[in-house]
């Protein structure tokens, strides 16, 4: 191959044909994202190409002067000498694989992505692709993530079994918290599930969405007692546990929603009495089949455990180099 | 069943507060018939007597299934070897539930050389956490954070029986524990053929000297209480075991005691390392605990040894009803004759007065010494903590004005509450961490002491924030030891908060040397 469609820089994976970024860690003149977690998605650049629903999000999140002009991706877009095109990843709302063609091998850089149905967002969809730039968040043999019915299953038999405490899930604001609500309704819970205040705006937009997350009710107290949430799912970001927030709820059982959760020292780690071992990433089997699927001629692995799937590529007699971006976390916050 | 013994585990394993502990236990009962309760039962305590599966099986199982590398890269990530295996052994069809008597007695039965295909065929039978709950069985170790005593008091909880009562019919009990089952559930209770059995344990109640103006001294003895571990010896027709107070039977351990309870009867006392007059402090004790066939030589360099308190029986003499005095001649009678290296008297000390008293145990003369008990002559040897009759008056803790250095969140009640702390004192310039302490301050306390965790946060790692070096804390303790594993070398014995100095700057908080001076060794 000569050519090289993209190149690594500090500031995140460049692609000189067309002049932008993809995701970049740092503000650039013009950055292509993938979805609005707040390691890929950052404010500051000077023109954003991005999903409408990606769009919205990050000027929910960091205001409307997030970047100084944007362009809502829609079908194929011209840059420079490149073409690129958005499909759905299936991560969160919004959340997109961005494909370049045009200039040598064409190229699918995944952002994040997952495989297993969620009604909170689009599924992912393959695309074909030479080059194919995968994230490797829980590329271990050991994560095999179970149906997340079944640890919604989990949580409703916890609340059944202590109707006297509240159950707060640890879920990350956009995308996972809506998914645990979408999951606890799929499972036919459908009384008021309360949510931290930080996940009021991005429930709302999801709702806006056409996304229907039934009864949400704020999880505030304003005059009233302990006992007012036993028996209650109350949703918040993880980092809400620590803060004062915590203190007003009856001995409550912490859960957390997360794809780490399959590893005990990491749910004991973080004090976690219920773990709930949901995702939005691919886990290993998924992984190794979509690389099989879309049978790139090359993988390149962004950010996460990539010795794992490095060494099942040279097994598999397959081309893959790592990146080793940094600036990606393995679940933001 | 092996799914519900594999979420039992799980609970357990994510529960960290002991009553909830017990409520889970006590719902598995419930809910589990005989024998699968039992066996969890027998698992839990360390009674089910498998033979041991070691690592190196189930590393060899793992390369058989899965690329050696890939294996190695995930033992990394995740810590544990039967958890590892049970997350990325391969995905096969899962089998029809299994119940654990079949896996029980598959894993007794089946010949060393079969072992590992047996082993591998369950577990291309069994669903992931099923997995990890199978090897944990065969492997031994749950570790679920569930002590052999907890387990037995969720039994007597589960049947509202009395845990003494529990205790003391264990060791005549084997698993699957039918017979106990079904007196939890109101069947008679079983009478246990067990020889050696265990006895409940007489426990004392705290006192202080002004609680002792209410007693006549005259009606009184007092002994020293020594900071060993409390034991229970028993000898019976060839049998021979040590019981911990709690009923453990901690026998393996200590092969040259047993070997010199030459006697029928049971007697109590302190298990303490002993060579000729001079008691070794408790941490080389310690290093005897855990040892199940100790080596010839940990045997010569820390000998185990009892200090006699009270005899249970004698002969076939049962002396529980008699009088202290009663029990008292006898003890000193029986003791004539055994090997005095291994079983000596618990002294009695002279006093006619409580300030007498007071006296001796401010000076005690050995620094092993952690009290003194006070008996009534008359008392009955009662098993479990009964009031009126046997009082320990403790050493006052020792006390040291250490800094807050880190807090970490607390769990159920105290969720949302900074209420784990590590303190530290100074040692040239910089504070050097001593210890961790998690209860003794009270509920305003707290409050005032998680307020400043959040307004003083230097830094955080995960869970854990390190504050800034300015509020200085009493720390009570019971012993301080020397300790290789820690950075300040020494580690404290029961330590908590017991106030806030709030008068005090950190700067006049105390060091590392003056720390130093209670040590025991």
């Amino acid at each position: 191959m000569t050519v090289t469609p993209l190149i690594t820089r500090p500031e995140g994976l460049y692609c000189p044909a067309g002049d932008f970024h993809i995701d970049p860690v740092r503000p650039v003149a013009r950055a292509l994202i993938t979805h609005g977690h707040a390691d890929h998605a950052r404010a500051g650049h000077g023109a954003v190409l991005a999903t409408a629903q990606t769009l919205d999000i990050m000027a929910l999140r960091y205001g409307e002067g997030f970047t100084q002009s944007r362009q809502v991706a829609d079908g194929q877009v011209r840059i420079g000498d490149v073409t690129v095109s958005f499909h759905p990843a299936g991560h969160v709302l919004g959340s997109a694989q961005i494909k370049v063609a045009g200039v040598g091998p064409s190229v699918v850089v995944t952002g994040d992505y997952a495989r297993q149905p969620n009604a909170a967002c689009a599924p992912w969809e393959p695309v074909p692709c030479d080059i194919f730039v995968t994230e490797a968040t829980f590329a271990l043999p050991v994560f095999r993530h179970p149906d997340p019915l079944a640890e919604i299953g989990k949580l409703l038999a916890s609340v059944a079994a202590f109707p006297d405490r509240a159950h707060l899930v640890g879920a990350y604001a956009l995308g996972k918290a809506q998914r645990v609500i979408m999951l606890l309704r799929q499972a036919g819970y459908d009384a008021p599930i309360y949510i931290h205040g930080a996940l009021q705006k991005l429930c709302d937009y999801h709702l806006s969405q056409g996304v229907p997350l039934g009864d949400l009710r704020p999880a505030t107290v304003a005059r009233g007692k302990k006992g007012d949430f036993a028996g209650a799912i109350i949703i918040a970001p993880p980092s809400a546990f620590a803060a004062t927030w915590a203190q007003r709820f009856p001995d409550p059982v912490i859960c957390f929603a997360s794809g780490w959760m399959m590893v005990r020292a990491r749910a004991r780690q973080r004090g976690v009495e219920l773990p709930l071992v949901i995702s939005d990433h691919v886990d290993w089997p998924e992984l190794t089949a979509t690389i099989t699927e879309l049978n790139p001629s090359e993988t390149w692995v962004t950010h996460g455990r990539e010795d794992a799937i490095l060494r099942w590529c040279a097994l598999q007699g397959r081309v893959a180099r790592p990146l080793r971006l940094v600036g990606y976390e393995d679940e933001p916050e | 069943m092996i799914g519900a013994f594999a979420e039992l585990l799980e609970r357990l394993a994510f529960t960290p507060q002991r009553n909830r502990k017990l409520d889970h236990l006590r719902q598995f009962f419930a809910a589990q018939p005989d024998p699968e309760r039992g066996l969890a039962l027998a698992a839990l305590t360390g009674d089910l007597g498998l033979r041991a599966v070691t690592p190196s099986l189930l590393r060899g199982l793992a390369s058989d299934r899965l690329d050696p590398e890939l294996f190695a890269i995930s033992y990394d990530f995740v810590g544990d070897l039967a958890e590892t295996i049970a997350l990325a052994w391969p995905d096969a069809v899962p089998g029809p539930e299994v119940p654990l008597s079949e896996l029980v007695a598959e894993l007794q039965d089946t010949p060393k050389a079969r072992l590992p295909g047996a082993i591998a065929g369950r577990l291309d039978a069994l669903g992931p956490s099923q997995r990890y709950a199978y090897l944990k069985l065969a492997t031994g170790g749950l570790r679920v954070g569930v002590s052999a005593r907890l387990a037995r008091q969720a039994v007597a909880d589960f049947g509202a029986l009395a845990l003494a009562e529990v205790e003391e019919l264990w060791h005549g009990l084997t698993p699957p524990y039918a017979a106990l089952f079904a007196w939890a559930e109101g069947a008679p209770k079983p009478i246990s053929a067990a020889r050696a059995p265990f006895r409940p344990v007489m426990l004392s109640t705290a006192i202080d000297l002004e609680g002792l103006q209410a007693l006549d001294p005259a009606d009184h003895v007092a002994e020293w209480k020594w900071d060993g571990i409390r034991v229970q010896a028993v000898a019976d027709q060839g049998a021979r075991r040590l019981y911990s107070r709690t009923g453990d039977d901690i026998s393996g351990a200590f092969p040259d005691l047993l070997a010199a309870l030459d006697f029928e009867g049971v007697i109590d006392g302190e298990l303490l390392v002993r060579r000729g007059d001079v008691v070794a402090p408790f941490n080389e004790l310690q290093t005897r605990l855990g040892r199940k066939s100790p080596s010839a030589k940990l045997q010569a360099s820390h000998p185990a040894a009892l200090r006699a308190y009270d005899l249970l029986l004698w002969g076939e003499r049962d002396l529980r009803g008699e009088s202290f005095a009663t029990r008292r001649a006898a003890l000193e009678q029986a003791v004539v004759g055994l090997d005095t290296a291994r079983v000596d008297l618990s002294a009695l000390l002279p006093f006619s007065t409580w300030d007498d008293l007071a006296q001796l145990r401010a000076d005690p003369p050995d620094a092993v010494i952690e009290g003194v008990m006070i008996k009534h002559r008359a008392s009955p040897y009662l098993g479990g903590r009964i009031k009126g009759h046997w009082f320990k008056w403790k050493r006052d803790p020792m006390r040291v004005d250490a800094v807050l250095l880190y807090a970490q969140r607390g769990h159920g009640k105290r969720s949302g509450y900074y209420s784990d702390f590590t303190f530290g004192v100074w040692d040239g310039g910089a504070l050097v961490p001593v210890g961790k302490a998690y209860f003794g301050f009270t509920d305003a306390e707290l409050k005032e002491l998680d307020r400043f965790v959040r307004n003083n946060t230097v830094e955080r790692f995960g869970p854990v924030r390190a504050v800034a070096p300015k509020m200085v804390v009493e720390v009570a303790f019971e012993g301080l030891n020397r300790s290789p594993r820690h950075k300040s070398g020494v580690a404290m014995r029961f330590p908590r908060i017991a106030r806030i100095r709030a008068d005090k700057p950190a700067g006049e908080a105390d060091t590392l040397e003056s720390l130093r001076a209670f040590l025991s060794n």
